[in-house]
């Protein structure tokens, strides 16, 4: 059986898993976002905190992901919830540090010309250090999704569906066809959520 | 003999650690205090001592009367326009939009900000019509460097604190800024400080001098009287002119 075949007869289910995966990795990079975003900008202004927050993300970082799934599952059940923590921890690393990074390379001379033109620290990093970290902050962000995309199909591991359930099933079958079922839109989605993200990067960020 | 402007700026027995040992003067409007000075001596520490980016540890400034300190750094900022050596243009803004930054922080409307943007780039040497919409990186050195100034006195602040701001420019090029500087002095009506460690350039702008020591002012007096002077740390200044 091909692969055109098989999704021929399975495109309901194709949709489905497509569906869990997107929100999978939307929602995980979304939360990461909202968390990392402030975090990043916090170690700028608490520089003593950079070492132990970096580090403890990297320590995250390290961790086998189907190890960090597994030791999840005692915390948040079999299902989405476990997966969607997981990513969040893996997508927090690249958020965190770009962001850190974005706004520690902003000329010294810029932030002090604004400080000694009176902008409030809020005004500063509203108009002057996000903007000029976008960039890098983008990076991270675009970073944080492909890893996603990718570790998300461990989801299926946890009972949280998406493309890596084909992946799961063609291995326990021995079946080519059902892991590229899996593993070719997923890979796709990455590259797909790569290019969008670059898009976004070149459409919304200043460059000289 | 017409009575001495009053002081709009007034700095008593100024501190910092071992940096700044007790500074005082007065600047009056219209008037260009030149600190001299090596490097290290203090003159940047003193400036940023005056609008709060350092905390004093003692003694005290006072802007238009106002004791500095009882003030809202951000407030007694928006009324001190300063110019640093590096210009810190915001390289995602036009030179527009930098010069109109601190008048759109204070909310005014935007025709009033257009309107001072234009005349101050105007001031400055600059044409608004094809400078405006230019980004700092389209810009000469010395093109940054008036933007800088045109951007300190947007919201016309009655002090004027001047870091080396020619410090970074080609010979050439300093010369007429310093030049269009002095002209421009005159009509600024301002009280202004002026950090440099050049003495040419000090005797040229400024209307009185001090020279400043490990952080003390071991002179303060008019270019005239700097020249004449004795003191064996002026004379060092001056022989190296």
């Amino acid at each position: 059986m091909t692969l055109f075949d098989f999704y021929a007869r399975n495109s309901r289910e194709l949709l489905l898993l497509l569906g869990q995966h997107l929100y999978l990795v939307a929602l995980s990079t979304g939360v990461a976002l909202a968390i990392g975003l402030p975090v990043g900008v916090l170690l700028t202004r608490r520089p003593a905190w950079r070492g132990p927050v970096l580090g403890l993300a990297n320590v995250f970082q390290t961790v086998p992901s189907l190890a960090l799934f597994g030791l999840l599952i005692p915390l948040f059940g079999i299902g989405a919830w476990t997966a969607i923590t997981a990513l969040v921890v893996y997508a927090l690393l690249p958020i965190v540090r770009n962001t850190y990074t974005g706004i520690a390379g902003v000329d010294p001379a810029v932030r002090e010309a604004g400080r000694g033109m009176g902008m409030t620290d809020g005004e500063l990093l509203r108009l002057v250090e996000l903007p000029l970290a976008a960039r890098v902050i983008l990076a991270g962000v675009r970073v944080a999704t492909v890893v996603s995309v990718g570790i998300a199909t461990i989801a299926a591991a946890v009972g949280a569906g998406g493309l890596g359930v084909y992946i799961f099933r063609g291995v326990a079958t021995v079946n080519d066809t059902l892991i590229l079922a899996g593993a070719v839109p997923a890979a796709l989605l990455a590259l797909a959520a790569d290019g969008l993200l670059g898009l976004a990067e070149r459409k919304l960020v200043w460059r000289p | 003999m017409s009575a001495p402007p009053p002081p709009v700026l007034e700095v008593r027995d100024l501190r910092y650690g071992d940096r700044v040992a007790g500074v005082s003067f007065k600047v009056g409007v219209g008037e260009t205090l030149v600190l001299l000075g090596r490097s290290g001596s203090g003159k940047t520490t003193t400036l940023k001592l005056i609008n709060r980016l350092l905390e004093p540890t003692g003694g005290e400034v006072l802007v238009a009367g106002a004791r500095a300190a009882g003030l809202d750094p951000t407030r007694l900022r928006r009324r001190i326009g300063y110019v640093i050596q590096e210009v810190g243009l915001f390289p995602h803004f036009t030179v527009a939009e930098n010069v109109g930054l601190v008048p759109r922080l204070e909310r005014w409307a935007p025709d009033r900000i257009a309107a001072r943007v234009r005349e101050l780039l105007a001031l400055v040497g600059l044409d608004p019509d094809v400078y405006g919409h230019r980004h700092p990186h389209e810009l000469s050195g010395g093109q940054r460097q008036r933007v800088g100034v045109a951007r300190a006195l947007a919201a016309d602040p009655p002090v004027l604190l001047l870091d080396e701001p020619f410090g970074a420019l080609d010979p050439i090029t300093r010369v007429e800024l310093q030049r269009e500087f002095q002209a421009l002095e005159g009509r600024l009506g301002k009280a202004r400080v002026f950090v440099t460690h050049d003495v040419r350039e000090g005797l040229l702008l400024g209307t009185r001098l001090g020279l400043l020591d490990a952080g003390r002012l071991v002179f303060l007096g008019t270019p005239d009287e700097f020249r004449r002077s004795a003191l064996p740390e002026v004379r060092k200044f001056m022989e190296a002119a």
